[in-house]
């Protein structure tokens, strides 16, 4: 692979860039592999990402039915943050938040990690208790947070008006290293190290099969043909329940729309990540200019990436509330994505009853900001079998047991 | 240069003279005008900077399409960046700026950026800025945001209000020209009822311009008499300067209304969105016309063939007078024709085609324009405005043969068809080959819930190009509607628009065909995005082939137009770029809403106050007229405290508890829920409901209760009353009531529909209101007219009949742990009673008090409250409270899921007591540490705290909370955390820290 730099740059620029070579190969299928990731969004890349590099595992195959990253790793709103109540949460997202912090250096592709802080306002005072709660937990787990003024939010967000009429700002829950990425980014400098390791990355690869015996999988059907493995990792969020009913078990998961908008690209006005949970809207702009702008899901279940349209209506006028200047900003896109949703609202590493099959879903509403530490988990899990310290909680038969890791306590909608 | 005619002009009214400010500078123009033609009229050809090069820009199209010409509209409460001008209706005193240049138009710093443009090709970004690490945040980002973005974000909130309106209909037709007239008027005499909305102020779309001949007359006069005709009809709706922005599931329609954009201040709302249910949608929405990829194709006074036809017809103005003009097919000749009739030069037609031997050609050789076949554009030449073009062979690859002056280019790539409508909702496409066009693929339309098709495309959005083939193709899609409505065509007047014979299209997606590297990277794919051929190459070559990684990766078709005019060529180019067909590189996904939508319009009127319902109880206006402070609970808002003059809000809170503890304090309970459920099974569907039983409540009685989620968590808890023999009153939380109403109907809906129950949430029906404190019986004796003595109403009862003549029901029920009445009165009554509470209540000492004091004095008795002591992940059995949990019932909700291993486990925390030991409050949140650490490496905990408060009953800190094995450490030390790193030592208490016998409630 050639490293891209400004030098590589300055050199292509002068043959008029026809020297650069393929981000990533595009191969036909082998016939076997030790490995086979179902999914090439971002926690299927990152897994096998973390196979090669952290278990030495690169006879891989990563397969994709459409082009990768195309699913929710490439339409979600990009924040990042680890300020979670729960250990299990606090360790796994922050492992990821951690990776990102070096994901640029590391992949040699640049993901324009931006940790320019995080807010979570509070505008109940049950609200305020909630952040309190979680700022001391996150003292316990080594998290960085803190609990600060409305002047302090003011300072942080000079264009937010704190003394609404309905839900004056009390208080917010800061994580000074939250922020965003380049979503596309994250997918592409994956699928280029995966490619770079000596990986298949395989997309317009839809999986129509999954073939076992003796209760061990054996390998894959799919659209290109039959290939076989001696492990398999399923990572495909929303249609998680279609692949392991292909595996013949069935998953506490539920799928639902998840919207999301953008307006027209201004000139920069919010330098920080707003989450404002009462009223249902979070906000940041993106080095385009764009405020990228996040609503809830739909309360039914369905598949069709779009969602009803009074939520985007309900979430502009909580930010209208919040950030009165952006009502003469006009929308310019909005789209939608299918979200895996558990009952604790956390997702699933796991096991599963097929043996030598694994499987990661359940991301929900906040995947995105999980997707190294998902892929660092699951890679663990794939290739030793066994979950290690930071899947250990997530199996999927906690729901058997009650064992529940419920975040919905810190953030009751969209995270 | 660019100048307004003396003659001609259809949308202009020459009696009314207006003047605009642009950039400071003063300028003429009519009524009618849009801002661009006012611009062009005056010689502004420069009207901004692109987004990445920060490349000098003119105006391109004169639509809705136009990617380049976005200003600054307005100044302070009403300033809007990124309006387009070609979209904007000029009026005397508008004002607009240019954007994304500093520190002018004509002197942009940010221009260095096109001097490096080789070394800035797309996605550079993802390729450097790597090292060193902390530079991206601190360095690097901070100069990419501030040299991206358009316009200036607003500085002041909006003045303007906005206004929403909802409208069903058979038949939306989106699209006021030719063809969505006639679909219309054969929708309507069919008796449908029909919306037809027209984005701008016109209708007839470009068949006036274009010169269409409609039944022996000029096109107007059909538009006009069709017109006529809708308008006669009452079962026809039409609105110009409203956009149909998208189409949703289930039929759902957004469009917005320019109401008072042209006239700010008239008192009118500035826009009206429409949100419109519609059994069908005909989506009329015409076609747009294709730039041409060759090199310098952004500099100004390269246009749009049609945009030049446009000006020239409607407002007479002339983009230049030396217009060259550039096609591959047959259409992009009536622009010429039109610039010679008015009198302009066109020095040359250059044709890429081989051959131009239409009718349209002739007619241009015959009025003696020079008809150049074969030939391409390699390069315009000029800086802020076209100078002159070079020529050479199409077939070439960029030599020179001919170098000709001109100060504007007219281009022709061809048209597609506007087809984000079809496609907002799942409508598939087919690549025309012919035509070198994606139109709607009739067999795979957008569905409604039946299957059938949702929206029908008609004119031009459905490939129909020409104006005869336009209006053909719209009478069968308006016979095609009606007749899918179930209704019955009448015979309606069709009309025939005369055919002129175009030869084909050749598709040329650059020019010239072999044109080298160099040139390529100055051929425009994206105006405002500066994405170029060579980018787009460039993704194709680096694996980047799908057409969402270009579109990403390049940043194609992202820039406010969405591609209008970016889409179709660039696909083309990738297209050839992998040897691939177009339809098999396929396009970008079409998302709503077609062009920008204001936020506010989508807000509407829900601003301020209301921006969200709010919900007022009887009492409302008593309690802002004391002065209360009020906090947010659910919609509701709810006195925290009633502060009187020079108290802080604890001083308040203090003082209200005092009172009631000592005197009597009303609150007002009204928010609290109240759901009636009634039928022969409703006991039974209450003992599933509820953990304890309450089928066996006796008539007349009161039980506290406990609901569980599936999952077996707390979910809400309250009082339940059992009003007659199949009649149960159920007492929520107040945050709680209407989503417990939907958990109630969600069983009995869909689980256990033959039961035979109903539910009616009556939490507004009547205001409650509870007395509270050792005096509360005594001020409720002075009301008179019930007895209300220990041994009548004992506490877990009530009772109904008149409390000072007003009808009521008197719990004895208690939150705050004294003796304490709650009474329930019609709404309508509740005020007045609240009244007479006062006044009667003033000889004991009466006193409002808050949900601040409620909260701390049943802290102080050991009640719980959802929401504090519970999060989700409590069981009741956490709290102590086993015994509301039935052992006798076969199942209840929560029941199986309460016996799994983790929730059945011993070593839960569980509900205690605490207090510190120097009597201060232990902090908000906090959790009780224990030795060493887990298997992440985090600091280890026992339990948390869950409500803690200061008592002033006490005069010390209180609090409640969970503790692994709490109820067994009774009298141990434990520490908590605080918020500035230190520790805070407390004490294992009994939770119940007043009155522990009960006997202030049941007194």
């Amino acid at each position: 692979m050639k490293r891209y730099s400004v030098f590589a740059i300055a050199r292509e620029a002068l043959r008029y860039h026809t020297g650069w070579e393929r981000a990533w190969r595009s191969p036909d299928p082998k016939p076997a592999y030790d490995a086979i990731i179902i999914g090439a969004g971002g926690h299927g890349l990152a897994t096998a990402y973390y196979l090669g590099k952290n278990h030495g595992i690169t006879n891989v195959a990563i397969l994709e039915k459409g082009w990768l990253g195309g699913g929710n790793s490439g339409r979600n709103t990009t924040i990042i943050r680890s300020n979670y109540l729960q250990d299990s949460s606090s360790a796994i997202f922050e492992k990821a938040r951690s990776l990102y912090e070096t994901m640029s250096q590391d992949l040699n592709y640049n993901v324009m990690f931006s940790p320019r802080g995080l807010l979570m306002l509070a505008q109940t005072h049950h609200e305020a208790r909630g952040y309190k709660r979680t700022v001391h937990a996150n003292r316990l787990q080594g998290v960085a947070t803190e609990w600060i003024s409305p002047q302090e939010v003011k300072k942080l967000v000079p264009i937010i008006n704190i003394d609404g009429p309905r839900y004056p700002v009390l208080g917010a829950q800061y994580q000074a290293r939250g922020g965003t990425a380049r979503h596309d980014a994250v997918n592409w400098g994956y699928a280029r190290a995966c490619s770079d390791m000596g990986m298949d990355v395989i997309q317009n690869c839809e999986v129509t099969a999954i073939r076992s015996e003796n209760g061990m999988v054996t390998g894959v059907e799919t659209t290109r043909g039959a290939i076989s493995c001696k492990k398999l990792g399923i990572v495909v969020a929303g249609h998680s329940g279609v692949l392991a009913e292909m595996a013949g078990f069935r998953l506490p998961i539920e799928s639902m729309a998840l919207q999301a908008l953008v307006s027209e690209p201004i000139k920069p006005c919010i330098d920080v990540v707003v989450m404002a949970n009462t009223v249902h809207g979070y906000i940041s702009q993106s080095d385009k200019g764009e405020l990228v702008i996040g609503g809830g899901t739909d309360g039914f279940n369905n598949y069709t990436q779009r969602g009803s349209f009074q939520h985007i209506e309900e979430t502009l006028r909580a930010l209208i509330e919040t950030f009165p200047i952006i009502s003469r900003v006009k929308m310019l896109r909005q789209w939608g994505g299918i979200v895996d949703m558990t009952g604790d609202r956390s997702p699933i590493i796991s096991k599963t009853p097929l043996g030598n099959c694994f499987i990661n879903c359940g991301w929900g509403t906040g995947g995105f900001k999980a997707i190294p530490g998902s892929g660092w988990a699951m890679a663990e899990l794939v290739a030793k079998g066994e979950p290690g310290p930071l899947a250990a909680e997530f199996d999927m038969w906690r729901f058997k047991e009650g064992r529940f890791i419920d975040e919905s306590v810190a953030a009751g909608v969209a995270h | 240069m660019s100048t307004r005619l003396s003659k001609g002009g259809r949308l202009i009214d020459r009696a009314h003279a207006i003047e605009i400010s642009f950039n400071g500078k003063r300028l003429r123009g009519y009524r009618g005008d849009t801002l661009s033609a006012a611009l062009l009229a005056n010689d502004q050809m420069l009207v901004g900077r692109s987004f990445k090069y920060h490349r000098p820009r003119g105006i391109v199209a004169s639509g809705a399409e136009e990617p380049n010409a976005l200003v600054n509209l307005g100044a302070g409460a009403r300033a809007e960046p990124n309006q387009r001008t070609t979209t904007t209706e000029a009026f005397d005193g508008l004002v607009a700026a240019s954007q994304n240049h500093w520190p002018s138009l004509d002197y942009d710093i940010g221009a260095v950026n096109n001097l490096a443009a080789r070394f800035l090709p797309a996605g550079f970004y993802y390729k450097t800025f790597i090292h060193p690490r902390p530079a991206w945040k601190h360095l690097f980002e901070p100069i990419i945001r501030r040299s991206a973005g358009l316009g200036k974000a607003p500085a002041e909130p909006d003045a303007d209000r906005y206004e929403q309106v909802y409208a069903h209909c058979d038949l939306l037709v989106a699209g006021g020209g030719i063809a969505g007239l006639q679909a219309a008027l054969i929708a309507g005499a069919a008796g449908a009822r029909v919306m037809l909305l027209e984005q701008t102020a016109h209708w007839g779309g470009r068949a006036p311009v274009d010169g269409d001949v409609i039944d022996g007359k000029p096109a107007e006069e059909w538009i006009t008499a069709t017109l006529d005709a809708l308008g006669k009809m009452e079962n026809v709706t039409l609105k110009t300067r409203c956009m149909v922005a998208g189409v949703y599931d289930h039929g759902y329609v957004l469009a917005e209304e320019r109401v008072a954009d042209h006239t700010p201040g008239d008192g009118r709302p500035r826009k009206r969105l429409w949100r419109i249910r519609a059994t069908r949608v005909l989506s009329a929405t015409g076609a747009l016309e294709r730039p041409l990829a060759f090199a310098g194709n952004d500099i100004p006074g390269v246009m749009l063939a049609s945009a030049v036809r446009d000006y020239v017809g409607n407002w007479a103005v002339s983009p230049g007078d030396r217009t060259v003009v550039v096609t591959n097919n047959d259409d992009a000749y009536r622009t010429a024709i039109a610039l010679k009739e008015a009198g302009l030069e066109v020095p040359v037609i250059v044709d890429a085609r081989a051959q131009a031997n239409g009718a349209l050609p002739q007619k241009a050789r015959a009025m003696g324009i020079r008809v150049e076949a074969g030939r391409a554009i390699v390069k315009v030449k000029g800086g802020k405005r076209v100078t002159g073009v070079a020529l050479g062979l199409m077939a070439g690859e960029g030599a020179v043969l001919e170098e000709i002056a001109c100060d504007a280019v007219a281009m022709s790539g061809g048209w597609s068809p506007v087809v984000h409508l079809w496609s907002h909702c799942g409508g598939k496409l087919t690549w025309d080959r012919a035509r070198a066009m994606f139109r709607p693929d009739a067999a795979r339309p957008p569905l409604t819930q039946d299957g059938s098709a949702l929206v029908i495309a008609a004119g031009a959005a459905n490939g129909a190009l020409t104006g005869a083939e336009a209006l053909a193709d719209a009478a069968e899609a308006g016979v095609a509607a009606v007749k899918s409505l179930d209704l019955k065509a009448k015979t309606t007047p069709i009309g025939k628009a005369e055919a002129v014979e175009e030869a084909m299209i050749e598709p040329v997606w650059m020019m010239p065909q072999g044109a080298k590297a160099s040139l390529r990277m100055k051929m425009w794919l994206d105006f405002q995005n500066d994405v170029k051929v060579s980018d787009v190459q460039l993704a194709a070559r680096e694996g980047y082939q799908s057409v969402e990684h270009t579109k990403r990766y390049t940043t194609l078709g992202m820039a406010t137009d969405q591609g209008k005019l970016s889409n179709i060529n660039g696909l083309a180019i990738l297209a050839d770029a992998l040897n691939e067909d177009i339809p098999a590189v396929g396009t970008t996904t079409f998302r709503p809403p077609y062009t920008p939508v204001t936020i506010g319009a989508l807000v509407g009127e829900a601003r301020g106050e209301i921006f969200q319902p709010l919900r007022r109880t009887p009492m409302q206006g008593w309690h802002e007229a004391q002065g209360a402070y009020l906090e947010p609970v659910g919609l509701w808002r709810r006195p925290y405290c009633y502060p009187r003059a020079g108290e802080t809000h604890e001083q308040a809170v203090n003082r209200e508890i005092l009172n009631t503890r000592a005197n009597v304090g009303l609150l007002d309970a009204s928010t609290l829920g109240k759901i009636i459920v009634r039928g022969p099974d409703a006991g039974r569907f209450l003992d599933m409901l509820y953990t304890n039983v309450m089928s066996s409540l006796p008539v007349g009685k009161c039980r506290y209760g406990l609901m569980c989620n599936e999952q077996g968590f707390l979910s809400d808890d309250g009082v339940v009353v059992r009003l007659a023999e199949d009649t149960w009153l159920c007492h929520t939380t107040s945050g709680g009531a209407d989503r417990i109403h939907g958990w109630m109907e969600d069983w009995l809906q869909c689980e256990w529909w033959d039961w035979k129950v109903y539910t009616a949430n009556v939490t507004e029906q009547y205001a409650q209101i509870a007395v509270a404190g050792p005096k509360a019986r005594l001020v409720l004796e002075k009301l008179g007219g019930m007895d209300v003595s220990k041994e009548t109403m004992p506490f877990m009862t009530f009772a109904e009949g008149e409390l000072a003549g007003i009808p009521a029901r008197v719990h004895r029920i208690s939150f705050s742990g004294e003796l304490s009445y709650e009474i329930a009165v019609p709404a309508s009554h509740g005020l007045a009673l609240w009244e007479k509470l006062v006044a009667a209540g003033a000889e004991f000492g009466v006193m409002p008090y808050g949900t601040e004091a409620m909260h701390i004095m049943r802290a102080e008795k050991g009640f719980i409250m959802i929401g504090d002591e519970t999060d989700g992940t409590v069981i009741p059995q956490d709290l102590g409270l086993d015994w509301a949990i039935s052992k006798k019932k076969a199942d209840f909700l929560g029941k199986r899921g309460q016996e799994r291993t983790y929730l059945a486990s011993p070593d839960r925390w569980k509900l205690v007591g605490f207090e510190t030991l120097d009597g201060s409050v232990i902090p908000d949140g906090a959790y009780v540490l224990d030795a060493g650490t887990n298997d992440y490496g985090f600091r280890k905990a026992q339990g948390r705290v869950t409500s803690t408060y200061h008592s002033p009953t006490l005069q010390k800190g209180i609090a409640m909370g969970l503790l692994r094995h709490g109820p067994q450490r009774m009298g141990e030390v434990v520490e908590f955390n605080t918020m500035a790193g230190g520790t805070v030592a407390a004490r294992v208490v009994n939770p119940v820290f007043l009155d522990p016998n009960g006997e202030k409630q049941n007194g």
